[in-house]
């Protein structure tokens, strides 16, 4: 037995380390690796009717995967290109999405963190208390805000700034808002984390020293956070990649998201096969896309977990 | 290395909401002083520092550093630099980054920075140690760093905040000398924050004592501890017996107390309060343990006070004898030990001895807190 293995069971016993360990093994393999498995499995074969799975027609094939980037076989154009522009524009949207809550939550984070008194935890009740109201009136509550006669728009054109009615929604401005929204907490609150127990003394050393503030947190504060800022826009990054209701909700009828496309391969086409190798598509693009961004920013795995 | 700058003080108050955290505070610092303020936890010694440094902004009254008023200029802007009570090092940067954070911040080249990095580490004596985190080195070594760190900005004023706090006695005295030596050397002001007296004592230029937001008094060394200005003063600086009473006679620069319980004893005014002290005034009169000797029993007169012995024990540089005083206070007397053979007196009663010089008296007011 390994040693980590050994330790954990002296610590808690036998009997409820055995429990736990099993609690956490059915949680990782029963819940996700197996249905993952799954879908990988799904998505190397051909989409056939009940009667014929498990026979002769029922063999691996790349097929899904050729299809998301020519098409179908015999179609007027070389790539999908419909299907294509949808997946980049979507990884290119998260990215956004993402580095705009970084932008947005950094501050507040750093305010949150490095204040003391109790009006932070009035304002962390703030942030906290909208997310009780489930995500589809949350999406819902930002249409009335940006639709063509919403509140924002009635306020811009009755303060005359605009002479028409602005579409935020398809323009994707009320897109970007609401998933940026949808997340925000989840950016917070781990980069809060970490800035907290940052010694405030070390910025005050700082500036002791002569800093100006913008190189207090070029060297002193961000490095300290970057464990929470990766966790931080790692999460962002594939929550908003993988949305579904936000840009069903928000999204301006001619730009789907990636995730409408998998969900209408599943739902509307009935093709699983399909809709499962555009998902292990997204899935394992975003892995790499992020393993990839933590390399260049030195960021190890295990600081992902602080 | 830039010389050191004077320092004033002038009718400082600092208030937090209603509570006053420093008042009507007045100190000359000499430039290329060790300067320090020495009272117990919770006086404000930190919220001054903090003020010099310009953390914090005084609710009145003015810093000056080097004649110059520093009202409305940053912490990044005065030519102080603080070593903090926990040194505040950055964790993530190397020993020597953490040295030239400030030439960095002014544009120095990575060669003249480590260049830099290493004489001052030849400096603190930890050559060869650049490389290492902050965390791979020990607590004195540490403290040395920091030194380091804030000499390396070339402040005219150093700020030391109980830098010493963290360590271990034997590396506490050690440091004590070497940062005297590192003072004397550079030659800039330092201004030294400690609640620890012999510290204070030591490194001192000048001595300022804090009591509860209230500066008691400010002398070198010997005068604070020979010749207190307050009840305070006389209690928190050293071992101290108080003898509480009333003037019963003033004769110049002398004054005969009737104590509570140990008779009418004669005592020197301290030079503070010449010409304060008047007839019928509540008194108090220290005597220090090492000014007590033993008399021959029943002795009398202003100079001999005789009481009960409770206990006694052997410190090896002293016997210390208490007896029975004033106010559930015992007398503790320290009989240097060279060799002699020592009886055990316990329960007997005893007649002790001091000259009128060794003794001092001032106005009856607040004691430090054991
Ligand atoms: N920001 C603040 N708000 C309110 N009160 C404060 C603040 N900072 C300090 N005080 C109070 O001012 C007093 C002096 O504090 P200070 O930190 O100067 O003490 P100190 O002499 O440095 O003590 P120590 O030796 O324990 O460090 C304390 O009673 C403290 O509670
Ligand atoms: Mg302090």
């Amino acid at each position: 037995m390994p040693r980590f293995l050994r330790e954990f069971f002296n610590r808690n016993g036998t009997m409820m380390g055995s429990v736990m360990l099993g609690l956490v093994l059915f949680w990782t393999i029963g819940l996700i690796i197996l249905p993952q498995l799954s879908m990988l499995d799904f998505s190397f074969r051909p989409n056939l009717p009940p009667p014929e799975i498990g026979g002769p027609k029922d063999v691996y094939t790349l097929e899904n995967y050729k299809y998301l980037i020519y098409g179908p076989e015999g179609g007027s154009q070389d790539y999908n290109a419909v299907d294509l522009r949808v997946f980049f524009r979507t990884l290119v949207a998260a990215v956004c999405v993402t580095l705009f809550n970084l932008i947005l939550c950094y501050p507040i984070a750093y305010y949150l963190g490095q204040t003391k008194g109790n009006h932070i935890r009035i304002f962390a009740l703030m942030l906290i208390i909208p997310y009780w109201i489930n995500e589809i009136l949350r999406a819902f509550a930002l249409r009335i805000i940006f639709g063509e006669s919403g509140v924002l728009n009635t306020m811009l054109v009755g303060l005359g700034i605009f002479d028409t009615p602005f579409d935020f929604i398809r323009n994707d401005i009320a897109l970007y808002a609401g998933l940026g929204y949808a997340y925000i907490l989840l950016m917070i609150f781990p980069i809060y984390n970490v800035i907290e127990s940052l010694d405030h003394n070390q910025i005050e050393a700082a500036r002791d020293l002569g800093a100006p503030w913008w190189r207090i947190h070029k060297r002193v504060v961000i490095p300290y956070a970057k464990p929470g800022i990766s966790s931080g826009c790692t999460m962002v990054f594939m929550l908003s990649a993988g949305a579904l209701a936000a840009p069903q909700i928000l999204g301006g009828p001619s730009s789907l998201w990636f995730t409408q496309l998998i969900y209408q391969q599943f739902n509307d086409n009935s093709d699983w096969p399909q809709g499962a190798a555009y998902a292990i598509v997204l899935l394992v693009t975003c892995i790499l896309l992020v393993l990839a961004v933590m390399r260049l920013f030195k960021v190890n795995m295990g600081d992902i977990g602080k | 290395m830039s010389a050191g700058v004077g320092v004033d003080l002038e009718n400082l108050w600092i208030r937090f909401g209603d509570f006053v955290a420093v008042r009507d505070a007045n100190v000359h610092i000499k430039g290329g002083d060790f300067f320090s303020f020495l009272g117990p936890s919770g006086c404000g010694k930190t919220t001054i520092l903090r003020a010099v440094s310009g953390f914090l902004d005084p609710s009145e009254g003015n810093v000056l550093i080097g004649g110059n008023n520093m009202k409305g200029i940053g912490p990044n802007k005065r030519p102080t630099a603080l070593i903090f009570q926990n040194l505040a090092l950055f964790p993530l940067m190397k020993v020597w980054e953490n040295i030239t954070f400030s030439m960095e911040i002014k544009g120095a080249s990575a060669a003249e920075r480590r260049k830099r990095a290493d004489e001052l580490l030849d400096m603190i004596a930890l050559p060869g140690q650049g490389d290492k985190l902050p965390s791979e080195l020990s607590g004195g070594q540490r403290q040395r760093v920091a030194i380091a760190r804030a000499l390396c900005a070339e402040p005219h004023v150093l700020l030391l905040d109980e830098p010493l706090s963290a360590l271990d006695l034997k590396l506490r005295q050690h440091m004590r000398t070497e940062l005297r030596e590192i003072q004397q050397r550079v030659g800039i002001t330092f201004i030294y924050i400690t609640h620890d007296q012999g510290e204070a004592l030591t490194m001192s230029d000048d001595i300022a004592v804090m009591r509860a937001g209230v500066i008691d008094q400010i002398g070198d060394g010997k005068t604070i501890y020979n010749d207190p200005a307050t009840a305070f003063a006389a209690s928190f600086v050293g071992e101290n017996n108080v003898f509480r009473g009333k003037v019963l006679e003033v004769n110049g620069d002398e004054a005969l107390i009737r104590t509570n319980r140990s008779g009418d004893l004669r005592s020197r005014i301290s030079t503070a309060n010449l010409g304060k002290m008047n007839v019928g005034d509540d008194a108090m009169m220290f005597i220090r343990p090492e000014a007590l000797s033993l008399a021959a029993k029943g002795a009398t007169g202003d100079n001999f006070v005789t009481a009960q012995v409770t206990h006694e024990e052997f410190e090896g540089n002293s016997f210390n004898i208490f007896m029975e005083g004033d106010g559930g206070k015992e007398i503790k007397v320290a009989i240097p030990n060279h060799g002699q053979s020592f009886d055990d007196h316990t329960g007997q009663a005893m007649t002790l001895e001091y000259e009128v010089a060794n003794a001092v008296v001032v106005p009856a007011g607040e004691l430090a807190a054991e």
